[in-house]
Formats: structure tokens, C-alpha cells, sequence
């Protein structure tokens, strides 16, 4: 039997309808995949083995009759963020240890409702503070994709192959893979990895500043965060309430747009749920984008930015202009403000967030002759580093006497950014085209972003605009740099045209293609 | 602005998150670079700009008043690490 | 907030101090537990008295991902209160967090209202006294704002020698804060207020005011001055769950503050507590920093927004408030401010005397539910929603009084027979032969018979017109109890000839 965790989301649900194969066989195989592939990955941070296969058995009963829902007997990924009854849920931090909800989150419990299968959940930056997934508590993901390197190899003058096969010397070049390992980016590094490695047919995750489309990117995967409010995030550990939005990571664009529809639903427990029905995404793909208004904007081209990226944009353009689209260019002029100012809200949101984190209710308790001591050994003791210094920004900027300086002012930018992007689209523009990160994958534990927080949250320059409007973005993989690593493109849309970015992504991966990183582990 | 080590232990007090001494200088250079980061955003003219209340505005959701929830004492202290009869337990706090 | 000074000095509620004379500048902050039958931004259940957290939804609870919807007759009872106390109605307000940590609030923040409340300034009327002369003052008290919030946990210190006890059954009930302007000059003002806010809430249905269950409570700041003078430094005494001990804790720390300027010190802006067994105030923190509560808008919540149409229409349904019904009865049935007061002050009594004065005497019924029925009940200890006798039994006898069928004094042993054994009053008074005898030429033979037996009486009687009282004793002797006095007497006056 060919490999099945080979099989995108819409395949595999075209040969469990057909019959063609069973649910319990497709899991199985995952199952297998992550037993072989996790202790190099650390891509899961839970395994539901017994829980997948019951899923599994009753997948395959409905299927057997002809029924099931929309991903009936596709096994996903769960980043740790989101409440899974009786399963883990730590968001990858400590202070959670032992937490296990008897709840399930709103959009968790739509994919179950639909009839998708548990793997496991995903590992992910702690609290989702990071773009690396390095500040989980049970260590970094590795990114299945490895630079590379060209190689001019000798061939030895004989040699006694499979079929006889006999050379007589001579040079070949070849790429060689370096060992050097990389991070996936972050927050939803667990995410992104398992669906680049084949460690699940598909994963949701979160985003608040760039954390679907940044590992996506990095990951040569598709990866969409909704226009706020279309996702619950009701039973989704709140990092900055204002901003988080879950989205899938996937393998292709079709992947994510049957992902989406089953995520996305209104929710009357979560006031900032938006009542609007969920279109039928998959059917915006292959539409004609002949006479789409496209924006360039200017300010997306940073100093110092890495010739590949604007290569790529501009290879970008090139499709989009050839399938029919009309490119103008923008001005976004705010842009630059969006990256200080998200690093004043997200804080400061969290700081109050995650006050709960006490060791009184649930998670860890770290002893204290009084309750004070218990609470600042415990938070001590819990919260990795990143997630410290954002809660003491946080804390800082709301303080007495910095709340009108900082927070008060960060929020009347985020309203100016908004307004860049109203203004644009209100003069006819409908997708807007920017590279999705700043540079192709680093390698772990880099010198350099350690020394200065301020150098990682930059790796969320051209994502975190998106965040700041409440808009959605997607990004898409659209070639591969130098070093062989893959490269994203992003789209940003109006509210709730979900489906434009669908439709558009699709054009670019018609011409780009997929990617898929060569398998070491 | 930027802050002292002093400030940083009133942040960390009202935080409630124990620091060392160390982790306090460390951080004090470390939250200095972040806000040095954000400065910048004093640059912006926002005369007459209103800040954002609401990302996607709309009417707030209203619930009946209708009792929907609760009676599950049990799910409630599922995960604590101490409690009694359905109680939460905590160290004293001091009046 | 900067503090105006609303009144001028009143000499009647100075405090002599060892140097002079001292003003008590008060002002509360009254927490209101809102009448609803679920939490403000939960679905719990609100009843008082549950087994520990069986009122507690996993938002209460603050389990990670939770969120808060907010619960509109939460919203509704505000406006109405808003309205019950003359106050500006915000159509839109905004949910704020205040953040700080404590073991009953497991979200680590309150969910309530800084810089927008759903409530601006009003002004409740509250009736001072009686003073020693039986006088009524009438006192304006302006209102600052109202904002809906939610309510904390409960924590117990004595259950264990190193362990709180958390219950969280409380936490998220909707609660309203009504904030005075530093207005009040006086424990007896401070005690009248907080009775009419009471009052006021207990009549609209938005509070049941029930302080020892603890769905009223007050916060009460205190300062002292010369009269007129610049207002000094405040101390706020927390948690005040009785409206005697309000009086006997504002008496207390005014003297303390007094007694500490007089003696040349400064007095240190902190947080006490009331020990109402040692009838003094102590501070509650030790030199601990004051609360920075890092307040930002709730990004979980919207703006609350509504417009005057929705204001319009609860105000149309609400009852009729104190102020107003006691003006009504004082104008239109013409009962005297006093009666007019006692009336009003619990809905229940003034919706029962009203049935019982609906098309009768106002006068007659207000003396018979203020002196008798109320009277009574306080002598048993009952309250007027389990009085023994109803507004229809009461209005009976009263009608027995009116069309002559009884005499007053008949009646109150007619409505003691009501109240010990119940039955309509009508019945009874058949049954007993208790109606009085009207008819005149009965009552004329026994004042007859009284005159003929007693000359020499006539004689002093005819000297002494008082005495014909002793007749009328007589004749009512003779006659049970049952003949009209009234005829008695005018027969008896008229036989002996006097005027």
C-alpha cells in the first residue's frame, strides 16, 4: 500500500468516500509515522493513540454507509492551545502542567462534529509568545526542511548497484543537506512541521501576531488566519484577546479552505464572534481572478531586505499579472508602527490574561508560607522567560502614569493602520500582495536573535499589520531560496472574503507549485 | 523611557512573578530594548484619532437571563491542586 | 474626583472637637447585588445559599479559554436603578478589567466600569430624622455614577490554622455600584441614605437590599473638617453589611480623626475595617502599596450601546417610586408626612395599603395599617408578607366601622379575632353578635333604665356634665359593649338635660 500520509486532505477524503481506503488504515499509518518521526521533530507534545482509533472505528461506520460529515476519517493535528476534553492542554507551558479540560474548544468540537480524527497535540511557543517555536516547555520543534548545499561529488569507478549497474567515473553535482537544525517558526511550529512532515493530513492553529503564516512560510505549507471574529475562541487559551484568531496550517491551498469551513462557525459564547454564515471556501478555488485588483504596497519593501524575497515578490506579480489581474501599487503608511505597537497591546492583553495562572484552580502549584509567596513562586517557577518579559511589558505599559503613553497610544495607531488598509480597499483594491516573512528559516538557538528579543519579533514584520486590522492572510509557498528552503508569499483581504484569498492563493501555488522538504529523520 | 532595576522589581511585585536579583538586572536590560523598540510610535501624529474599542465593530451579544450553566462543582475543582469538600484550598492570605 | 462642596455647613450636625467645631464629610460607595436569575457575564445560577462552587460555571471558574457574554436583564436592572435614582442614562459604556490578584477572583481581574459607567450623576431625596422634636429633614444627595460589575468569591480565614477556604459561588454575580457625592454630613444621613437607596431598589425589584445575606453592602469614606474648610484627608471603611453599624463606625472614626488633627497629626489616607464588637475602626493594610489596578477596556466585551427607545421603554413599566407615592397619598388622600413616610418606606406595606385604601377612607385605612396592623406585626416579629390578616379582611372591617355595623372599639376586637383564627369579618361579626345596637329606642331604654336607677348620680351629673361619661359607661355595661356610643351619648346628654 503506498505511503498514505502521502495523501492531501482532499484526496484521502475522496478515497475514504470511494471506499478506497479506511479511516483506522489512515490513522494507523499516522500513528506509525509520528512513533518514527517525533523523537527527531518534537513536533507532538501528546500522542491520543487509543482515542484516534476509536475516532478511527467510528469514522469507518459511517463511512461504510455511505455517511459522514465534511472531514469525515481525516486524522489532524491539535496545537496545544486549544481545549481538548480530558486530553493535554498546556499551551506548552509548565504553569499548566497536568491541566486537562472537561471541556472542548468551540472550533476543536466542529472538527470532531464533522467527523475528523485526534493524532495528538501539536507543540507550540509557550503561551504562543514566539515566531520560533523555541520557548516551549517541552523544547523546540525542528523543521523537517534543511538547507542545502551543492555538492560536486566524485563517483566511484565501479560500482555494484541494484540492476547491475556499473559507472565508470566521473563528477556529479548533487545537493547534500546540511545538518545545521532549523526552526520551523512560531507559534504554531508543532503545526506547521507535523503537516510539512507528514505527521498528519492537516493542524489547526493559532495567530496573533503571524503565528499560522509564519511557520507556514517557513514550512512550505499554506497556512490562513480568518478575518477576526470568524473563528470561536472560546476554549482556546487567550494570549491577546483582541488579536488571536485560530486558522489551519495545510498542505495545499484546497487543504486549508476544507479545513477553514469546518473550523469557522458563529458563537454565541464568544461576544467577539461575528454572526455571519460560513461560505463554502473549496468553491472559490480555480475562479478566474481576470481584472482583480492587486496591491503592491511600498512599505512592505523594508531596508536590508534579502534579495530572494523581492525576487519572489516579484515573481509573484509576474503570475497574478499573467492570470488576468490588474497590479497597482499602494501606500500603507503605517505599516512600519504596526510591529511597536503590536508589542505594546499583545503584552499588555496578556499580562491580564494571564493573571489566572496562579497554582490556585488548576496547573501548578508551587508551595508558599502565605498566599503571595504561593503565587510568585509558582508564576515563577511556570512561565518560561518570553512569557515573563511580555507579562512584565504588559504590566509596565498599563501601569499608573504609562497607560495614555503606551497603551492608549498603540491603540489609536492600531485604528490608523486600519484606516491605511480601509482606505485601499475603498479605492477598489481587493487582495493586497506582500512576501510573508523577512528571510527563509534560521537555525535553532541563533546567536544573534537570542542576544535581543526585539530581533525575533521582527521575523513578524509583514504579518503583524494583518493582526493589528482584524483583517485575513494567508500565506502561501511560492519557491524555495538558495539554500533550498522554502519561501511564502502573503495575500491580504477584505473582512470576510476568506474566499478571495482561496481563489488568489490558488492561482499563485498553480504556478509555484507545492513543496515538500526531503526526507532525514 | 526606559526603566530601573527598581521599577522593574514593582513590575514583577504586581505581576506576581518571584525575581532574582540576576533575572532582575537581566530583564531590566531586556524590557529597555523592547521599549526602546516602541518609542518610535511617539512619532505618530494621532490628533483627533479615537483608539480602537472594537476590531470588527458590531452590537454587543446579549444573553437572556436564564440559568444555562453551573452544577458541576466537581468539573470545577477537576484539576486543582488542593481542595475539600469542594472547596478551593490556598495558603492564608494575609489580612 | 474633585470634590465639591454641595452644602453649606449645617450647625446641627457639627461635632465639637477640643479646639472648635468639626464637619463629617461622608460619601459611600454602595454595592448592590443585582436581582437576576443568572451571573452578569455567566449562566450560573445567582441563588444564595448553594453547596460550595455548585453555582460556578467553568467561566466563573476562569478555566483557560473562557469568555464572558454579558446577560441583559443585568443591563435592564441598571437603567432601572439609574432611573430610580434621577440619573443621567449612558447609551453607550464600556467594560473595563481591573486587574489584581486574590484568591475569589480567579480571573485575576474584575470585570467592571472605570472611565464610561452605564450610570451618571442623579440625586436621591432622603428624609432625615424624626428628630427629638418628631421633625423630618429633607436632604438632597447627589449621586456620582452607577456601573454594573461583577462580584468577587467568597474566601473563609477560620476554617483551618494555614489554609483559606475558596468558594467561588459568588464570583461573577452581577453587582451595581452606586457612588454619593461626598455629601453627607452625619451617621443618621449616612443610615438614612442607604435606607432609601434600600428602599428605592427593593420597590423597582433590582436589589432585594437583603444586608445579611450580603446583597447590600457599603463602602464608607470618611473625613473631617472645619466647618466650610478645605476637605481633608479620607479613610474608607470597608465592607459594611449593617446600617447601624454604618452609624456607630462613621461616629467612631470621625472622633478618631478629630481627636489625631487636635493633637497635631496627620491623618493617613488608608483602608479600615468595623469591629463592631469592640465598636472601633482598624486599619486593614499595613504600609502596603496602594493597588495599581492597570485598568484597560475589556477586549473580550464591546461597547455596551442602546438609545432612548430602549431607556423609554423600561422606564414606562416601572412602578411607582417612594418620592412619588408619598407625595400622592400626602396630596390626594391627605395623610400627614409622617404616615405618608411610614407607608412608603417598604413597597410591601405601601402596595397593602393601598389595597386596603382603595375607594375607603385614605385616612382611616393609613391609621389602621400604620397603628394596628403594623403595629402588631412588629410586636410578633413578622413581616407584612406573612401578615395573618389581608388587605380585603382589613378592608372589611374598616367598612364595618364606616357603615356603622361596628364601633371602633368593636373593631379592634374583631380584627384580633381576624388575625388569631382568620374568617371574614362580616361572618364573624354575625356569628358573634357582635354589631353594635343602633337601634335608638332600645339604646333610649337603657339609658332610661341607668337614669332611674342611679338619681343621685343625675343629680351630680346635672351639677358636673362630665359625669354623664360615667352613664355612658353604664350604658354600654348594660348593652354588651354593642351600643353606639355615639347614641349613647347624645341620649344620655340630652335625658339629663345637658349640653
Amino acid at each position: 500500500m503506498s505511503d498514505l500520509t502521502r495523501l492531501t486532505i482532499s484526496q484521502a477524503r475522496a478515497k475514504l468516500r470511494g471506499k478506497e481506503i479506511t479511516a483506522t488504515e489512515i490513522t494507523e499509518a499516522y500513528l506509525s509515522a509520528i512513533d518514527r518521526a517525533n523523537p527527531a521533530l518534537n513536533a507532538y507534545v501528546a500522542v491520543t493513540g487509543d482515542r484516534a482509533r476509536d475516532m478511527a472505528k467510528a469514522s469507518d461506520a459511517r463511512l461504510v454507509k455511505g455517511e459522514g460529515g465534511a472531514l469525515e476519517g481525516i486524522p489532524l493535528g491539535i496545537k496545544d492551545l486549544f481545549g481538548t476534553e480530558g486530553v493535554h492542554t498546556q499551551a506548552c507551558s509548565h504553569v499548566l502542567d497536568g491541566f486537562k479540560p472537561r471541556y472542548e474548544s468551540t472550533v476543536t468540537a466542529n472538527l470532531w462534529a464533522d467527523g475528523a480524527v485526534m493524532l495528538g497535540k501539536l507543540n507550540m511557543d509557550e503561551f504562543a509568545m514566539g515566531s520560533s517555536n523555541e520557548t516551549s516547555y517541552y523544547g523546540p520543534v525542528i523543521n523537517p526542511w534543511r538547507r542545502s548545499r551543492l555538492d560536486t561529488v566524485v563517483m566511484p569507478t565501479t560500482h555494484q548497484g541494484d540492476g547491475g549497474f556499473v559507472t565508470a567515473g566521473g563528477t556529479k553535482t548533487q545537493r547534500t543537506l546540511d545538518n545545521a537544525q532549523l526552526v520551523p517558526g512560531g507559534s504554531s511550529g508543532g503545526s506547521a512541521t507535523a503537516v510539512s512532515a507528514f505527521l498528519c493530513a492537516g493542524a489547526t492553529a493559532t495567530d496573533t501576531g503571524g503565528s499560522i503564516r509564519q511557520p507556514a512560510a517557513f514550512t512550505g505549507t499554506v497556512g490562513i488566519k480568518p478575518t477576526y471574529g470568524r473563528c470561536s475562541r472560546w476554549g482556546i487559551v487567550a494570549f491577546a484577546s483582541s488579536l488571536d484568531q485560530a486558522g489551519p496550517i495545510a498542505r495545499d491551498v484546497r487543504d486549508a479552505a476544507i479545513l477553514l469551513r469546518s473550523m469557522a462557525s458563529v458563537d454565541p459564547k464568544d461576544t467577539t464572534s461575528v454572526d455571519r454564515p460560513v461560505p463554502d471556501y473549496e468553491a472559490a478555488i480555480g475562479k478566474p481572478i481576470k481584472g482583480m485588483k492587486v496591491g503592491i504596497p511600498k512599505e512592505y519593501r523594508v531596508d536590508g531586505m534579502p534579495e530572494e524575497i523581492e525576487a519572489l515578490w516579484q515573481k509573484g506579480i509576474a503570475w497574478l499579472r499573467d492570470a488576468g489581474a490588474e497590479i497597482v501599487d499602494i501606500s500603507l503608511p503605517h505599516t512600519k508602527y504596526a510591529l511597536p505597537a503590536y508589542y505594546i497591546v499583545a503584552p499588555a492583553e496578556a499580562s491580564s490574561n494571564l493573571a489566572r495562572y496562579d497554582g490556585v484552580r488548576y496547573g501548578l502549584r508551587v508551595p508558599g508560607k502565605d498566599i503571595v509567596e504561593m503565587y510568585e513562586k509558582t508564576r515563577a517557577a511556570g512561565f518560561g522567560r518570553e512569557v515573563k518579559r511580555r507579562i512584565m511589558i504588559g504590566t509596565y505599559v498599563l501601569s499608573a502614569g504609562y497607560y495614555d503613553a503606551y497603551y492608549l497610544q498603540a491603540q489609536k495607531v492600531r485604528n490608523l493602520i486600519k484606516r491605511d488598509f480601509e482606505n485601499v480597499f475603498a479605492a477598489g483594491v481587493d487582495v493586497i500582495l506582500t512576501p510573508a516573512t523577512p528571510s527563509a528559516a534560521f537555525g535553532i538557538a541563533d546567536e544573534d536573535m537570542a542576544a535581543d528579543p526585539v530581533k525575533m519579533y521582527l521575523n513578524d514584520i509583514f504579518t503583524v499589520t494583518v493582526n493589528m486590522a482584524g483583517l485575513p492572510g494567508i500565506a502561501v509557498p511560492a519557491g524555495l531560496d538558495p539554500k533550498g528552503l522554502p519561501l511564502g508569499l502573503q495575500l491580504i483581504g477584505r473582512p470576510f472574503e476568506e474566499e478571495t484569498l482561496f481563489q488568489t492563493a490558488a492561482v499563485i501555488e498553480q504556478a509555484a507549485g507545492t513543496f515538500q522538504p526531503e526526507k532525514w529523520w | 523611557m526606559s526603566v530601573d532595576l527598581q521599577t522593574v522589581k514593582r513590575v514583577a511585585r504586581l505581576a506576581r512573578i518571584a525575581v532574582s536579583e540576576e533575572d532582575a538586572e537581566r530583564m531590566t536590560g531586556e524590557l529597555n530594548a523592547i521599549l526602546g523598540f516602541v518609542e518610535q510610535l511617539n512619532e505618530v501624529d494621532v490628533s483627533g484619532v479615537e483608539p480602537m474599542t472594537s476590531v470588527t465593530p458590531m452590537e454587543m451579544k446579549k444573553r437572556q437571563d436564564v440559568v444555562t450553566d453551573g452544577s458541576k462543582a466537581a468539573d470545577i475543582v477537576a484539576n486543582a491542586p488542593a481542595t475539600e469538600e469542594n472547596f478551593f484550598l490556598v495558603p492564608k492570605v494575609v489580612e | 474626583m474633585t470634590l465639591i462642596d454641595t452644602r453649606t455647613p449645617d450647625a446641627k450636625r457639627l461635632i465639637p472637637g477640643a479646639t472648635g467645631d468639626w464637619e463629617i464629610i461622608i460619601g459611600l460607595e454602595v454595592h448592590a447585588q443585582v436581582i437576576s436569575e443568572a451571573k452578569l457575564f455567566s449562566g450560573a445560577s445567582t441563588a444564595f445559599g448553594a453547596a460550595p462552587n455548585a453555582n460556578v460555571s467553568l467561566v466563573d471558574a476562569a478555566m483557560p479559554g473562557m469568555l464572558p457574554v454579558i446577560n441583559e436583564e443585568c443591563v435592564k436592572q441598571a437603567i432601572r436603578t439609574g432611573l430610580g435614582l434621577k440619573a443621567q442614562i449612558n447609551h453607550k459604556s464600556v467594560f473595563d478589567r481591573k486587574n489584581y490578584f486574590y484568591p475569589d477572583l480567579p480571573q485575576g481581574y474584575q470585570i467592571s466600569q472605570f472611565k464610561q459607567p452605564i450610570v451618571g450623576e442623579g440625586t436621591v431625596i432622603v428624609s432625615v430624622g424624626p428628630d427629638r422634636q418628631g421633625e423630618f429633614e429633607d436632604i438632597e444627595v447627589g449621586i456620582e455614577r452607577l456601573h454594573l460589575e461583577q462580584d468577587a468569591g467568597k474566601s473563609m480565614h477560620d476554617q483551618h490554622p494555614t489554609m483559606s477556604y475558596v468558594d467561588l459561588n459568588r464570583s461573577g454575580v452581577a453587582l451595581m455600584e452606586i457612588v454619593s457625592k461626598p455629601d453627607l454630613r452625619s451617621g443618621d444621613e449616612a443610615k438614612a441614605y442607604v435606607t432609601k437607596l434600600r428602599t428605592i431598589m427593593r420597590y423597582l425589584g433590582t436589589c432585594d437590599g437583603n444586608m445579611d445575606e450580603g446583597s447590600l453592602r457599603a463602602d464608607v469614606n470618611v473625613s473631617v473638617r472645619r466647618p466650610g474648610g478645605e476637605f481633608g484627608t479620607r479613610c474608607e471603611i470597608k465592607n459594611m453589611n449593617s446600617i447601624r453599624f454604618i452609624g456607630q463606625a462613621i461616629d467612631f472614626e470621625a472622633r478618631r480623626q478629630i481627636a489625631i488633627i487636635e493633637d497635631g497629626g496627620k491623618i493617613d489616607q488608608e483602608t479600615r475595617l468595623y469591629d463592631a464588637v469592640k465598636g472601633e475602626t482598624r486599619s486593614m493594610r499595613s504600609k502596603e502599596e496602594a493597588h495599581d489596578y492597570r485598568y484597560f477596556p475589556d477586549p473580550d466585551l464591546l461597547p455596551l450601546e442602546f438609545d432612548q427607545a430602549y431607556v423609554d421603554a423600561l422606564a414606562k413599566e416601572l412602578p411607582e417610586l417612594p418620592d412619588d407615592k408619598k407625595a400622592r397619598l400626602i396630596s390626594s388622600l391627605g395623610l400627614s408626612t409622617y404616615d405618608a413616610s411610614i407607608l412608603v418606606s417598604e413597597k410591601s406595606v405601601a402596595d397593602y395599603f393601598e389595597k386596603v385604601a382603595a375607594g375607603r377612607d385614605g385616612k382611616l385605612a393609613a391609621n389602621w395599617v400604620i397603628n394596628d396592623l403594623l403595629g402588631q406585626l412588629n410586636k410578633v416579629g413578622k413581616d407584612i408578607e406573612n401578615a395573618p390578616v389581608s388587605p380585603d379582611q382589613l378592608g372589611a372591617v374598616i367598612d364595618l366601622i364606616k357603615d356603622g355595623t361596628i364601633s371602633g372599639k368593636i373593631a379592634k376586637d374583631l380584627f384580633e379575632i381576624v388575625w388569631n383564627e382568620g374568617g371574614d369579618p362580616r361572618a364573624l361579626v354575625e356569628s358573634r353578635g357582635m354589631k353594635q345596637v343602633t337601634d335608638t329606642g332600645a339604646i333610649e331604654k337603657a339609658v332610661d333604665d341607668v337614669i332611674a336607677a342611679n338619681p343621685d348620680k343625675v343629680e351630680q351629673a346635672r351639677a358636673k356634665p362630665t359625669m354623664a361619661g360615667w352613664f355612658v359607661g353604664q350604658v354600654m355595661k348594660a348593652t354588651g359593649g354593642k351600643a353606639n356610643p355615639q347614641a349613647v351619648n347624645d341620649l344620655v346628654k340630652a335625658k339629663l338635660g345637658i349640653e
